[in-house]
């Protein structure tokens, strides 16, 4: 379970997060809505530690995330347990596809023969949709919906405990969406993993989630399950769910 | 501007210069603590020696051949003025390992090697594949600068050698085919006047200069701002910063070395 308490971010006189809330239970799929600019990958950042927030606490099966004085093995143990794909993908250009997806695999104490991972990572290409022929090629050569399959890869190349998907279709046309949409569905719920996603496609927050947290403001706005989102009275809710150009929301013309 | 106000405006520059060189001097710092510490990465310093060592040879190559023919030209038109035609070779020889070698090869280093680190790097920030090793338990500072530092500070020797020996031969070139100096007298006073620690005091000047240039491309590359805009800005940063670092090291190690 995932646990976050009074998180607050500022970057300079910009206060992104003023007291985020959320609570994320174990093997449920959360997905964060929210306009541009409204922190949604900096509350993801500061989860895995790459932001530090200003206050508050996160928790993880109720370890703090935020302790500080952590050494690098432990720090290491903590980040195993998370797989995470990014909105542009991030995939290493210097390394072919095979070498991506193994990354995690090739590197510290459990560490596999080269054969081995390589076997795992062709494994997992297959598992999202991904032929033997793409693992020696390099992430510059393939299409965007395929090094988003390969980032998806990759994220799930170490079975992770919680995956967290960072605009998992942002520039894909909307028949690779639904494609990675259902991917990452079948993936979170084959591998009973806990997963956080950030998005703000609206077909993505119906085919992915359990339950939809709206971040605006700098706090959650509304939390509650994906069914019952359309008939909750928020009304900043329902201005961004159905894309009202008027509303409580200001927006910019 | 009041002169309060021209006063807090100068510290505040001075105190912004001294927080860079502290921030410098702690990533420098980071990097070299981490030299020694495991894991290692072989892989990535292999192919940083294939691009920072053997692929800067044609650049430093053609520099030091070009400068070291300009150089008995200049001490031949200089020296005939009191009649020391003789010193080309020896001078040659003594410039381009103490001097020119280094700093010639590590300028031109630092225009190729310092911006694609840097340009490498920033663009790996901006496209988030930083933050993709540090979720991937991969200390990115050990995984992209370290292999770079340790390769540069390594080939730049090698580089200032072929260099110098290039340089020389530049000198010999242009001695031989347009002064009328003999070829075996030239390269008899070549080995003659020219010590040992010439060309080490060079080596350790290259060792120095290498890990200028990769600690800017580094430093700036992590330190990259958003966007193409900001990629562009580091690597800029990266080879200014670089080279006015290696004329001012080379100055301190000339004291160092050379001063009576």
């Amino acid at each position: 379970m995932i646990e976050l308490h009074g998180v607050h971010k500022s970057f300079g006189t910009n206060r992104v997060l003023q007291g985020v809330d959320l609570t994320i239970a174990r093997g449920t799929s959360m997905v964060i809505i929210g306009g541009s600019g409204t922190g949604k990958s900096v509350l993801l950042k500061c989860i895995l530690g790459l932001v530090t927030p200003d206050r508050g606490t996160i928790t993880l099966d109720g370890q703090d995330v935020t302790a500080k004085g952590k050494s690098g093995a432990d720090r290491d143990a903590f980040l195993a347990r998370f797989g995470m794909l990014f909105q542009g993908g991030a995939l290493f250009d210097s390394l072919n596809v095979w070498e991506n997806v193994a990354f995690r695999l090739r590197r510290g104490a459990q560490k596999l023969p080269r054969d081995e991972a390589r076997a795992i990572a062709l494994e997992k290409l297959a598992r999202v949709g991904l032929g033997a022929r793409v693992a020696d090629l390099f992430p510059a050569e393939l299409s965007g919906g395929m090094q988003k399959r390969v980032s998806l890869a990759r994220a799930i190349a170490a079975t992770p405990e919680v995956i967290f998907f960072d605009e998992p279709t942002t520039g894909l046309d909307p028949i690779m969406s639904g494609v990675i949409n259902a991917l990452i569905r079948e993936i979170v719920t084959e591998m009973g993993v806990t997963a956080m996603t950030i998005t703000h496609d609206m077909s993505s927050v119906r085919a992915i989630a359990d339950q939809v947290a709206m971040l605006h403001g700098g706090v959650v706005r509304w939390t509650g399950p994906v069914t019952g989102m359309d008939n909750a009275l928020d009304p900043w809710l329902q201005q961004f769910i159905h894309g009202r150009a008027t509303g409580p929301i200001e927006t910019v013309r | 501007m009041t002169v309060p106000g021209l006063l807090a405006r100068l510290g505040r520059s001075v105190l912004g210069m001294l927080a860079a060189v502290g921030r410098v001097a702690m990533f420098a710092g980071a990097i070299v603590s981490h030299l020694f510490r495991p894991p290692f990465y072989p892989r990535e310093f292999a192919q940083q020696m294939l691009q920072i060592g053997w692929l800067s040879l044609p650049v430093v190559g053609l520099t030091a051949l070009f400068t070291g023919g300009a150089l008995a030209l200049q001490i031949y038109a200089g020296g005939a003025r009191f009649n020391a035609e003789s010193v080309v070779p020896s001078i040659v020889a003594i410039g381009m390992a103490r001097e020119l070698g280094p700093v010639l090869g590590g300028l031109m280093v630092a225009a190729r090697v310092a911006s694609s680190i840097a340009a490498e790097i920033g663009t790996m920030k901006v496209t988030e594949q930083i933050d993709a090793l540090v979720t991937l338990s991969t200390n990115p500072l050990k995984y992209l600068a370290v292999p770079r530092v340790l390769a540069a500070t390594l080939a730049m020797p090698v580089l200032v050698a072929v260099g110098d020996a290039i340089g020389i031969m530049g000198g010999w070139l242009v001695g031989v085919t347009r002064l009328g100096f003999n070829s075996s007298t030239y390269l008899y006073n070549t080995g003659q006047f020219l010590e040992p620690w010439d060309v080490g005091s060079g080596l350790v000047k290259g060792a120095v200069f290498g890990f200028i240039v990769a600690l800017m491309g580094c430093y700036h590359g992590m330190n990259s701002g958003r966007g193409a805009q900001g990629v562009g800005r580091a690597t800029k940063a990266a080879v200014v910063a670089a080279s006015v670092l290696i004329l001012a090291a080379n100055y301190v190690l000339t004291e160092v070395f050379f001063s009576a």
